[in-house]
């Protein structure tokens, strides 16, 4: 049970990785994540249908996840209109572009076909199961988030959070916005698409409404990560993230469990999720007032024994 | 270096907001030269600026740089030549990052790769760097936690290190504290003599103008109205400058009087 929880933590943190590129680094809010995801699944799913594998399939799920978010990037920059806009815009299409993928059909089972999960059964077959699928999961994430490390430390990287924080200095020195724009969106796109590809070998079938609500939950998980700690090191940001996420399923998993209690049915649960990030917000909010108001009660104490010395000296 | 012809620039044309912010400026800017720039509010100075470096484009006109027309180039691609230094300390650098992930960026212009070149040597050599401007040991504190004064000096360093043909300064000490101005002043004027640099420089303050750099311009309602080098501006004096002012300028003086201060 606990093995099911982390493992399905440890696929979403890989979306939530995804999302905070977009939402956090490059402070871009791209709704293109509803659709990316369910490609991601669709085109790894019909892989695996077809006979290309569980790799090829991963990696095409990344592709076309990067694919989807290069467009989002250029209708936001070539027709110059709002991101949240043009993440509407792709995703909307995606849509019907899923259901393509996965032959007209809202749904589409893996079932009897080898996934990465009854591969990892098989690999460590003298483990349970879920721990096995715990491995295999637990080895994606460190992949993708070493990679991701790696490349927000380099020249590149930091120039996309430079983006994120001040287009201007981009700008200023000689690189194009448009061009970290495509490449920060893109990536971004591809982890989530990977996320699905990923999702839907784990639970078995890819669905084309698989999407819906995703970027409310991925943003749920990133703001609870950040109450972990603070930090402006990458390796400590997307570690928080990591954590948000697994934290989100579990939190989920008990509401699953004993929501019935209260009368919570699994229909609540984007009700649920969207008054955590509302609560969130709040909460983040109250915390800066009372850090800026025990700031400037330090400053006024400070101020009041000197002034009284000066008056002293006076 | 920097030839301008026939500058002109409408704000809203063809509608009630029509406005004509530079009307027909033509310059010619030497290699080297480090010009002041002055004229009341609404004269065009920044307008002028932000033509040269691609803000917005130009309704006629053309501006070369080095032998190039850079008169329809995108800002980014100017900026490969152009260091601008903004009113504004924020605008120079990224708060939400380390300065010294701000510094290895400005090191070079142009677009990056993923490779590493933020080295221990790299980073020595930046320690060196900030010293100078009093902030050594503080590599890696995010630039959101500096004053004006020292984002402005950081911002200044990293256009220096990136080598521009041409510097642009938009009265980029008007927003500092008069101490920090006149230390931002000073390492300005260093910056300019060790590099060689060609620099025009915007400012409110008379004074300034006067002593820095080797020629003067006057602005007024979108048209260069003085413009004076050598030893004509080196015996210039604030009372001379008003007067000047009062003679060329279209408006009244005294509407403007507090905005020229000396």
């Amino acid at each position: 049970m606990i093995e099911g929880i982390i493992v399905e933590g440890l696929i979403f943190a890989i979306m939530v990785l995804g999302i905070l590129i977009s939402y956090r680094i490059l402070d871009f809010a791209d709704l293109t994540c509803d659709g990316s995801v369910a490609t991601g699944a669709a085109v790894c799913t019909m892989c695996i249908v077809n006979g290309y594998g569980i790799f090829v399939g991963l990696i095409l799920a990344f592709l076309a996840g990067v694919a989807a978010g290069v467009v989002t990037a250029l209708i936001h920059a070539k027709l110059k209109i709002p991101g949240l806009l043009a993440g509407i815009l792709t995703m909307t299409m995606l849509y019907s572009i899923n259901l393509r993928i996965l032959g007209n059909k809202a749904n589409v089972p893996l079932l009897k076909k080898v996934t990465l999960y009854t591969k990892s059964v098989d690999w460590f077959f003298a483990l349970n199961p879920g721990v096995s699928k715990l491995i295999v999961s637990l080895f994606m994430v460190a992949l993708v988030t070493i990679l991701m490390d790696l490349f927000f430390r380099s020249d590149m990287g930091i120039s996309i959070g430079a983006l994120g924080g001040n287009e201007q200095v981009v700008i200023s020195l000689g690189m194009s916005p448009t061009k970290l724009k495509i490449i920060g969106i893109g990536l971004s796109n591809g982890l989530i698409a990977l996320s699905g590809g990923l999702l839907a070998q784990y639970q078995g079938f890819a669905d084309a409404n698989l999407g819906q609500g995703m970027v409310v939950q991925g943003l749920a998980a990133i703001m609870i990560g950040e109450f972990l700690f603070s930090s402006n090191k990458i390796s400590l940001i997307t570690l928080r993230a990591i954590l948000g996420a697994i934290k989100y399923k579990a939190l989920m998993f008990f509401v699953r469990k004993y929501g019935f209690l209260v009368g919570i049915t699994p229909n609540d649960f984007k009700l649920l999720t969207g008054l955590l990030v509302i609560l969130s917000l709040i909460i983040a909010k109250v915390r800066n007032k009372a850090s800026d108001s025990n700031a400037r009660k330090t400053a006024m104490k400070a101020f009041s024994k000197n002034g009284a010395k000066g008056e002293k000296n006076a | 270096m920097l030839d301008i012809k026939d500058l002109v620039k409408v704000f809203y044309p063809g509608t009630v907001n029509e406005t004509h912010a530079i009307n027909g400026i033509s310059l010619h800017i030497n290699k080297g030269d480090v010009v002041s720039l002055i004229g009341s509010n609404g004269s065009g100075k920044s307008t002028l600026f932000n033509l040269i470096s691609g803000t917005f484009p130009v309704t006629n006109g053309t501006i070369t740089l080095d032998n190039e027309d850079i008169t329809h180039q995108k800002e980014y691609r100017r900026a490969m030549n152009i260091g601008r230094v903004f009113q504004d300390p924020t605008k120079g650098t990224a708060a939400n990052m380390s300065i010294e992930d701000n510094m290895i960026l400005s090191e070079r212009k142009g677009m990056r790769y993923p490779v590493f070149s933020l080295s221990r040597q790299k980073r020595e050599e930046f320690e060196e760097l900030l010293s100078k401007i009093g902030l050594s040991g503080r590599l890696k504190d995010n630039v959101g936690l500096l004053s004006g004064g020292q984002r402005q000096a950081l911002t200044l360093l990293m256009t220096a290190m990136s080598n521009p043909k041409l510097l642009l300064l938009d009265e980029h000490t008007a927003a500092l504290d008069p101490k920090a101005a006149d230390i931002i002043m000073k390492m300005t004027e260093e910056i300019i003599d060790a590099r060689k640099v060609t620099a025009m420089m915007v400012t409110h303050n008379m004074q300034f103008a006067i002593e820095f750099g080797n020629r003067l311009i006057m602005m007024d309602a979108g048209r260069v109205i003085l413009d004076i080098q050598g030893d004509e501006k080196k015996n210039m004096t604030v009372e001379r400058l008003v007067e000047l002012f009062k003679e060329k300028s279209s408006k009244t003086f005294s509407s403007d009087e507090a905005l020229l201060t000396k």
